[in-house]
């Protein structure tokens, strides 16, 4: 492919509109939920805190790239961490990059991952109390996801069904760290009640459940830890199809964010060929793994793989399909895709439509 | 229509200890009598199975006992079919599972010599790797030592999935004794089931297990690129055996990337990784995990990038191909020569010193 292909006279183009499929929105503290809990939960957490299980209760034992994780730039200037001022998020991100709406992935608290299994139902009603009232409500761009108690399949269906019908909700998020794999019947019900209200499960890489952070034990740096949370995203989707989530609902849609996307034809091709000899184990599976894969799941685009040869990226997105892919800028993180620089192949208008706009719109039932 | 090729180097084919009664004559007089007295016995790796369809292919299963256990079967199954030059043997009897580390290593002591005796001594086309109790490095380090005298072993063994990440510097010691004796170190795949075989738990199913084995490899580059490894042993070849290679291309990308990003974190490690890799990684054949389409795999081996990177293996008893199609469709004749013979020569060079 000739170089002229390569140049990218982007920046121009992207005046269609963007839907960013991953946005970190952040408390300036967690007194930012005091409003939306209990009294006895308040006491709860200034005694106890939050207890999650990794060894510290104010960082992640793999040391960011940069405080807070986020640009140097993205700090607020009125205060307060990056993301946890709406307009100065307006300002540096919405505004100025034409983004039509933003799909909100809250990190920090998940909630989800509290080993307090009273605490996690009310801490997600919180925070989804505060998602609408300080943020959907207050820019109609900005769409949340339902935060629920997962290990708790019956509480976390009930608070989908609470804010179902909303639309400043377009999807349920669940931490991907869990006790057991995601495709294990313990969840089973909380796909159900996705798939009966048409919203898609956006698992964006979070929350602690005390597993090795690879199958050989720890690693020590955050250059190792940063590429493994994509592996672990990866052995969620094999856990969703080979388990049988993926068939039993056919409709339920699910949504894989900042894992990257270059690594899901070399996976596909390895568990269609593993499960042609091991197909017996696992007579839910009715057609090749990769099939359920290409149906039902699909996939943002930050941090962008970067193929040595850059227009080998085409022939990914190719594979997965061009319907299957989000746009995601990451912000406010240190390893932000910028949507006017992060595509170093030339996509054709189409394609670029899709992928910075209409295949969101379908998905989340946007516009 | 046979195999296409004479003289290949088949870089991954396994023999199974038939059990601990096996290893009894090979294990010291202490040891005997402990495993005689406790019982203990039944250590085939849960990572393998005997009975799942992919560890043993069905025309490759003998009548009684474990698909791999003779050597006889082996020579007709493998050697003679695919007119093999050299086979390395890769042991994956349970010694690196064990959490006695004394044990561990009277295990490893007692199937190195098996394999020497009951293999290697009976057939001539057969080199081995030796087996280690990874638990323990200096343990470790001593049974290489012990067995390098022998040059029939041509390369140490490690499992995908152990205790720690094999970057870490308690492991070293290992590679100061491959680096002494000029051994490239095998990674090969399966668990000591130390951790769970995800980041996200236990997976139900044996194929999930299976499938991610994969990841483990690659978490065990980014851990010897970062630690540092290839830094401090510059002449150390890693193989990794049995874990795919189609993954690779996409691997290398991100691994690079972050590293980009990320390299203040690791100062030491002054080159890309992909670099690394392409100078110090090499890969064996089976499971190919190949595409539907030929010129994907056409795609997926212009992006490694290096036509040194493959190692023909079998990977027999294992099922992943039937007949003599070891090959799969999308390589070039003149990388099928470097994968069947030179590449195995070049990484290996104990082979060369015993050309004949």
């Amino acid at each position: 492919m000739s170089s002229a292909l390569l140049e990218r006279a982007v920046a121009h183009e992207t005046k269609i509109g963007v839907i960013d499929c991953d946005v970190h929105h952040a408390m300036r503290s967690s007194k930012d939920l005091y409003p939306y809990l209990p009294a006895r939960w308040r006491e709860h957490l200034e005694t106890y805190g939050s207890r999650r299980p990794t060894p510290f209760t104010g960082s992640s034992p793999y040391f960011k790239a940069a405080p807070a994780l986020s640009r140097k730039d993205s700090w607020p200037r009125n205060g307060g961490p990056p993301g946890s001022d709406l307009a100065f998020l307006q300002e540096q991100l919405l505004d100025r990059y034409g983004i039509e709406a933003g799909m909100l992935h809250l990190l920090s608290p998940t909630g989800m991952d509290q080993r307090n299994q009273e605490l996690a139902p009310v801490l997600c009603r919180a925070i989804n109390e505060w998602q609408f009232h300080e943020w959907t409500q207050k820019d109609q761009r900005l769409k949340a996801a339902i935060v629920v108690p997962g290990e708790d399949a019956a509480a976390a269906v009930a608070e989908i069904e609470h804010w179902a019908g909303n639309r400043d909700f377009a999807q349920v998020s669940v931490v991907t760290h869990t006790i057991e794999p995601l495709g294990r019947r313990r969840y089973w019900p909380i796909y159900e009640a996705a798939a009966a209200h048409g919203l898609p499960i956006g698992l964006h890489s979070s929350g602690n459940n005390g597993y090795a952070v690879t199958a050989a034990g720890w690693s020590s740096y955050y250059v190792e830890e940063h590429h493994e949370v994509s592996m672990s995203q990866q052995a969620l989707v094999t856990s969703l199809v080979c388990e049988g989530v993926l068939a039993r609902y056919p409709s339920l849609k699910v949504v894989i964010v900042e894992a990257g996307l270059a690594w899901v034809p070399s996976l596909c091709w390895r568990l269609d060929r593993q499960w042609a000899r091991m197909k017996d184990e696992v007579p839910h599976l009715t057609r090749p793994p990769s099939s359920y894969v290409r149906e039902q799941v699909w996939f943002t685009t930050q941090p962008m793989d970067e193929p040595e040869r850059p227009e080998d990226i085409l022939s990914i997105l190719e594979w997965i399909g061009w319907d299957r892919i989000l746009f995601a800028t990451d912000y406010p993180h240190w390893d932000f895709d910028n949507p006017e620089t992060a595509f170093k192949a030339q996509m054709t208008e189409q394609q670029r439509r899709m992928v910075f706009r209409d295949n969101a719109r379908a998905v989340y039932g946007l516009g | 229509m046979g195999f296409p090729a004479v003289g290949a180097i088949d870089c991954d084919v396994h023999p199974a200890v038939p059990g601990m009664r096996a290893l009894l004559p090979y294990l010291e007089e202490h040891w005997r009598e402990q495993v005689t007295v406790r019982g203990i016995d039944g250590l085939d790796p849960s990572s393998y199975p005997v009975n799942v369809p992919a560890n043993g292919r069905p025309d490759w299963r003998p009548a009684a006992g474990k698909p791999g256990s003779d050597v006889g079967l082996m020579r007709q199954h493998v050697l003679t079919p695919f007119h093999t030059r050299y086979a390395i043997l890769n042991c994956l009897y349970g010694a690196s599972s064990v959490f006695n580390m004394h044990l561990a290593a009277a295990l490893c002591r007692a199937i190195n010599d098996w394999v020497a005796a009951e293999w290697l001594d009976k057939e001539p086309r057969l080199r081995a790797s030796i087996v280690v109790p990874v638990q323990d490095a200096e343990f470790a380090a001593a049974e290489i030592d012990r067995c390098a005298g022998d040059t029939r072993f041509v390369q140490v063994l490690l499992p995908a999935a152990g205790e720690s990440p094999l970057g870490k510097r308690q492991h070293w010691p290992i590679y100061v004794a491959a680096e002494r004796h000029g051994l490239p170190v095998c990674i090969h795949a399966g668990s000591t089931f130390r951790h769970a075989t995800t980041k996200n738990g236990w997976p139900s199913y044996y194929l999930e297990d299976y499938v991610v084995g994969s990841h483990a490899f690659q978490a065990q580059l980014l851990s010897l690129i970062s630690e540092g490894v290839f830094s401090k042993f510059p002449g150390l070849t890693v193989v990794l055996a049995e874990a795919g290679f189609t993954w690779l291309p996409q691997f290398m990308w991100r691994a690079v990337k972050t590293w980009r990003a990320m390299r203040a974190e690791v100062p030491w490690v002054d080159r890309a990784p992909a670099e690394i890799i392409r100078d110090h990684v090499r890969f064996t054949l089976q499971p190919s995990d190949a595409p539907p389409d030929p010129r994907q795999m056409e795609q997926t081996i212009e992006q490694i990038g290096s036509d040194r990177l493959l190692l023909f293996s079998t990977d027999y008893p294992h099922w992943h191909f039937d007949g003599d199609a070891a090959l799969p469709e999308g390589l070039s004749q003149s990388l099928i020569q470097r994968m069947l013979v030179d590449n195995p020569l070049e990484t290996y060079p104990r082979l060369k010193g015993t050309l004949q």
